[in-house]
């Protein structure tokens, strides 16, 4: 099943939800994942891969308080299911499984 | 009031003032599309970046992003899917909706009347127009391989003159395209013009037929009954007959197999097909192999297979399946650059035209069948749009003025819990019911309109069939659901945007006033269109009355042009002068001032210098009759035998043209000019006349003489008493003469009318469009002033008591639609004679001025019973007696 497997940019979506405990919500996720990566990253991808990972039931949302900023527009606030975790755990053990599998790997030069 | 909302308006407001507020038509953009679950929050983030975008970038900047991003965000899971719910209510609820607004039609009898009325009469011309469009479409449909069946036209270009596009073309290319070139399916030439008298046993009658190759019934689908198609135009003197020629030759036997008899030629019928439909651009009563034509002009004219003998011949040609005609079209170019090298001082150029474009399409002269330039659809199109508009107007005014009276209905509905969705359908609803109502008596008016129609010009039920197919009713409703839809669509926003506790608590709340200048706005609109189209009949018709009656130069009254089709015209003569009746009788090769024209070169001294003069062939009988005026020198003076001419009659053109003895006529008698190699004396100088219509100016024209032109005309004058006795004799002299053709015998003025037939048939048109459009406007102006009158009858019956006139109430009530009027008038008049002016008469080298009468009596023609209209209707109400008006409270 396709939804089973997590895409390389899901995940990261995946975990800043997770690292941002509860305050996980899509312009925050954007910020936080252009901080850490380096890459700019699009309002419009992330509230399409959010909107995604719900549907495969990943992340589960709701709407916190009104308040007057935002022009008085509630948040949506994500927060990461047993299956997410069960997700990124998977994920993160398939990597480490590859990792252990190389005999010596040093990286040659400055990162 | 500025000062009193500075007070109390909440420190919100001004702080929207101060901080930029993203767009708000985005706003409501994303609200619209995008799904309710998602659509708060994705807006609170797109303000969130709005407001950080303030920071570091203008407002317009920012504005800009906030759009694109609420654009960027339409996708597929981000859209609102249709509410079905909602469907499913209206369903529901269709029965209840038709129960109100059959009650609310039945209540108000008179605006109901009127709406449907004027409806209906506007959508009758609307259906006119479909099924015309319709049949003009549909031409040639019967082509099983019409969407790869081409014409060959041709563009002619003399050197220096502006091109002309011709539908003929020349059967050069047509056996070109058999032969040379790669990637054509089948080609079929045709040629017209067999004329002659097909004689069967006893019975001898004109036939006219066309010359068409073995190849044409692959080309083309006309249903053979007997005979082989692929053998039936295959040898020469074979000969396909129409069921209806058939049986006019023949009676009821099969005529395959037998033979026809043209002069000394026998003629073998090889099939016989059915009639030709009505809806085929070519059209045919017989059909003759071309190898026929090959050997009668083929042989002994090199003319005959030359690139520029493309007067009288068709070339058709099949495209293989998927073929793009623009690869054929390089071929062509080649063909033409190959071939125009070896013509002098003049191109000519060849390309493809699309079957379905040829009855639909641009105007190409040598026509073989009807053509409707796309221009003239549209206008008929825009005629019947305006129309069906102006009936639009009337509903729409009249169900917002007389909202108050729904709007309780709509409250309850709203109370109970209908959405402005329901609301909105349920009018629009309604409006469509009224106009399918409408279109009942609209189909019947348009079974009457047909028969007028077909009636306006003979020629006009030769091109359309206006048949009633089951396509065609489907577009008639289509039509009506639409007209529904489009006059419903202002009312029903009305009443869903309609509040409904107020509307519950006090019906005078609702602000129906304010849409008073929309209103008025419509009002003058259709009185303008009223009146453009008015003042153009107007116009229009004495500007054709003038072209009737204009001084042509010489006279033409009482005078009988009849064709002589080939026979002696001495003979007829000779017949016609036992008649006491006839008081003079001419020859002639043509019948000037009607459009048609007969030209030749002439030279004058200088051998270099020759001009094309229009010319008429005529005997030594044919000024006098028509009464030309010669300026000086005589008629023909010899009577010279076919060939042996000397002398020439020209008009003061001529002599201005060459500056024939500085213009002096007298002088220019003797003076001799070259026509066909012949050195031709002067012998007569005539005063101006009109040779062409009106559409162009005087040019040089010359007589010369023959006594017997065979395919002209023989001109009689009559004085007679008794016109059917003496038409009578006249049938009897043609008689005695011909036996096979019927005699074709017309009055010149009755001919001269005919010329301009298309402008009668125009004027019609407009003028009957101006009649409609005048009556929906009374009727959308009668329901207007019943409306307000009776809305103000309170305000009347209080001025009434407090000592107003009658008269000054009547122009109280009656001003504010007499300046709308007025303004229409205004507005339409001044366009009108502009358009006229700038635009139609231009086209004319000799017109009257356009009067003020005919203005003036078109603002008679429209005031005067809108006059009426409301003056009875504010002195009924200005009579009432105000005591009882205003007891019943």
């Amino acid at each position: 099943m396709k939804g089973a497997n997590l895409g390389e940019f899901e995940e990261l979506v995946l975990l800043t939800i997770a690292a941002l405990v509860n305050d996980a919500y899509s312009v925050a996720v954007c910020d936080e994942l252009e901080k850490h990566t380096g890459r700019a990253t699009k309002l419009g991808v992330v509230h399409a891969v959010l909107n995604r990972l719900e549907e495969k039931g990943l992340v589960k949302s709701r709407l916190g308080d009104a308040t007057s900023a935002r022009g008085g527009k509630r948040k949506r606030y994500y927060e990461v299911t047993h299956a997410g975790k069960v997700g990124l755990t998977k994920a993160r053990e398939a990597r480490e499984t590859l990792w252990n599998m190389i005999p010596g790997f040093n990286l040659e030069g400055s990162i | 009031m500025k000062q009193f909302s500075s007070e109390t308006d909440p420190p919100e407001a001004e702080r929207k003032d101060r901080e930029p507020q993203p767009p708000k038509l985005a706003q409501q953009l994303l609200n619209w599309y995008c799904r309710p679950a998602i659509a708060e929050d994705l807006q609170g983030d797109l303000n969130e970046y709005f407001e950080r975008n303030l920071k570091t970038k203008s407002v317009r900047r920012a504005r800009l992003i906030y759009w694109l991003d609420v654009l960027k965000f339409f996708r597929l899971y981000t859209i609102r899917k249709p509410d079905f719910i909602n469907l499913f209510i209206h369903w529901i609820m269709i029965g209840s909706y038709f129960k109100t607004s059959r009650r609310s039609l039945v209540r108000n009898k008179l605006f109901s009347f009127i709406n449907i009325i004027g409806l209906a009469v506007s959508m009758s011309v609307g259906l006119l127009v479909i099924a015309i469009v319709t049949d003009l479409r549909s031409y040639d449909d019967f082509h099983e391989k019409k969407d790869r069946l081409y014409r060959v036209v041709t563009t002619y270009q003399p050197a220096g003159q502006s091109p002309m596009k011709m539908a003929s073309t020349s059967v050069k290319i047509g056996n070109m395209m058999r032969k040379n070139v790669a990637g054509v399916e089948d080609v079929t030439v045709l040629r017209t013009g067999f004329s002659g008298d097909a004689t069967v046993g006893e019975t001898t009658l004109p036939l006219d037929a066309m010359w068409a190759d073995a190849s044409f019934f692959k080309v083309f689908n006309f249903p053979m009954l007997d005979g082989d198609p692929t053998t039936a135009l295959k040898e020469p003197y074979s000969l396909v007959l129409t069921e209806k020629t058939a049986k006019k030759l023949f009676g009821d036997v099969n005529p395959v197999g037998k033979t026809v008899r043209f002069d000394t030629l026998q003629y073998k019928v090889t099939g016989l097909l059915k009639d030709v439909p009505k809806l085929s651009h070519i059209k045919f009563s017989a059909l003759i192999s071309f190898a026929t034509a090959d050997i009668k002009f083929g042989k002994g004219d090199p003319n005959f297979y030359n690139w520029n003998n493309i007067w009288q011949n068709y070339v058709y040609l099949v495209l293989p399946k998927n073929t793009n005609p623009q690869t054929l079209q390089a071929n062509l170019d080649n063909l033409n650059r190959q071939e125009n090298a070896k013509l002098e001082h003049v191109t000519m150029n060849v390309s493809l035209q699309p079957l379905k474009e040829i009855a639909l399409g641009p105007k190409h002269s040598n026509q073989i069948g009807p053509t409707t330039e796309p221009l003239i659809a549209w206008v008929l199109i825009g005629l019947a749009f305006i129309i069906i508009l102006s009936a639009c107007f009337n509903y729409t005014n009249l169900s917002i003025a007389r909202s108050l009276r729904r709007s309780r209905e709509v409250g309850i509905r709203k109370v109970i819990g209908a959405l402005k969705g329901h609301v909105l359908g349920q009018f629009m609803a309604e409006s469509v019911m009224v106009a399918l109502l409408a279109l009942v008596f609209s189909f019947a008016l348009f079974l009457v309109l047909r028969n007028q129609f077909t009636a306006l010009d003979p020629h006009i039920s030769d091109i359309f069939s206006l048949e009633l197919a089951p396509e065609l009713m489907l577009y008639f409703v289509t039509l009506a659901v639409i007209v529904g839809l489009l006059a419903g669509f202002f009312p029903a926003l009305f009443f869903s945007r309609i509040n409904a506790i107020q509307v519950i608590k006090d019906v005078s709340v609702l602000k129906v006033f304010k849409r008073v200048t929309m209103r008025k706005v419509l009002i003058v609109i259709q009185y303008t269109f009223s009146l453009i189209f008015i003042a153009t009949t107007l116009i229009g018709y004495s500007q054709y009355r003038g072209f009737l009656t204009f001084d042509l130069g010489y006279n033409t009254e009482n005078i009988l042009n009849i064709k002589l089709q080939g026979n002696k015209g001495s003979l007829l003569a000779k017949e016609l002068a036992q008649i006491p009746e006839i008081r003079g009788i001419s020859k002639s090769l043509m019948i000037t001032s009607l459009g048609s024209a007969h030209g030749t070169n002439i030279k004058y001294k200088d051998p270099n210098d020759s001009t094309m003069v229009w010319l008429n062939m005529v005997d030594e009988q044919y000024l006098p009759l028509h009464k030309h005026k010669l300026l000086a020198g005589s008629n023909f003076r010899l009577r010279p035998k076919q060939g042996e001419e000397s002398e020439i009659i020209v008009n003061q053109q001529v002599l201005k043209r060459f500056n024939i003895a500085k213009q002096n006529p007298e002088k220019a008698l003797g003076e001799i000019v070259t026509v066909d190699g012949k050195k031709l004396d002067i012998v007569g100088v005539l005063k101006d006349f009109h040779y062409g219509t009106m559409e162009n100016k005087i040019e040089p024209v010359m007589f010369r003489y023959t006594a017997e032109p065979d395919f002209g005309y023989v001109n009689v004058g009559i004085t007679s008493t008794d016109l059917p006795a003496t038409m009578a004799k006249i049938e009897d002299a043609w008689q005695k003469i011909d036996k096979v053709h019927p005699l074709e015998a017309k009055f010149y003025d009755d001919q001269i009318e005919e010329a301009y037939s298309q402008f009668s048939v125009m004027i019609k048109i407009v003028g009957f469009v101006a009649f409609l459009a005048i009556c929906i406007a009374f009727l959308g102006l009668l329901g207007m002033v019943v409306f307000t009158t009776e809305t103000r009858l309170k305000e009347i019956g209080i001025r009434k008591v407090l000592g107003a006139s009658e008269e000054g109430l009547i122009y109280l009530l009656s001003k504010g639609f007499l300046g709308l009027l007025l303004l229409a008038a205004i507005i339409a008049l001044p366009a009108t004679y502009l358009f006229f002016d700038q635009f139609v008469l231009t086209n004319f080298a000799y017109h009257q001025p356009i009067g003020l009468s005919e203005l003036l009596m078109c603002v008679l023609i429209v005031m005067l019973p809108a006059c009426l209209l409301i003056g009875w209707q504010t002195i009924k109400a200005a009579r009432k007696n105000p005591a009882n008006v205003l007891k019943s409270e």
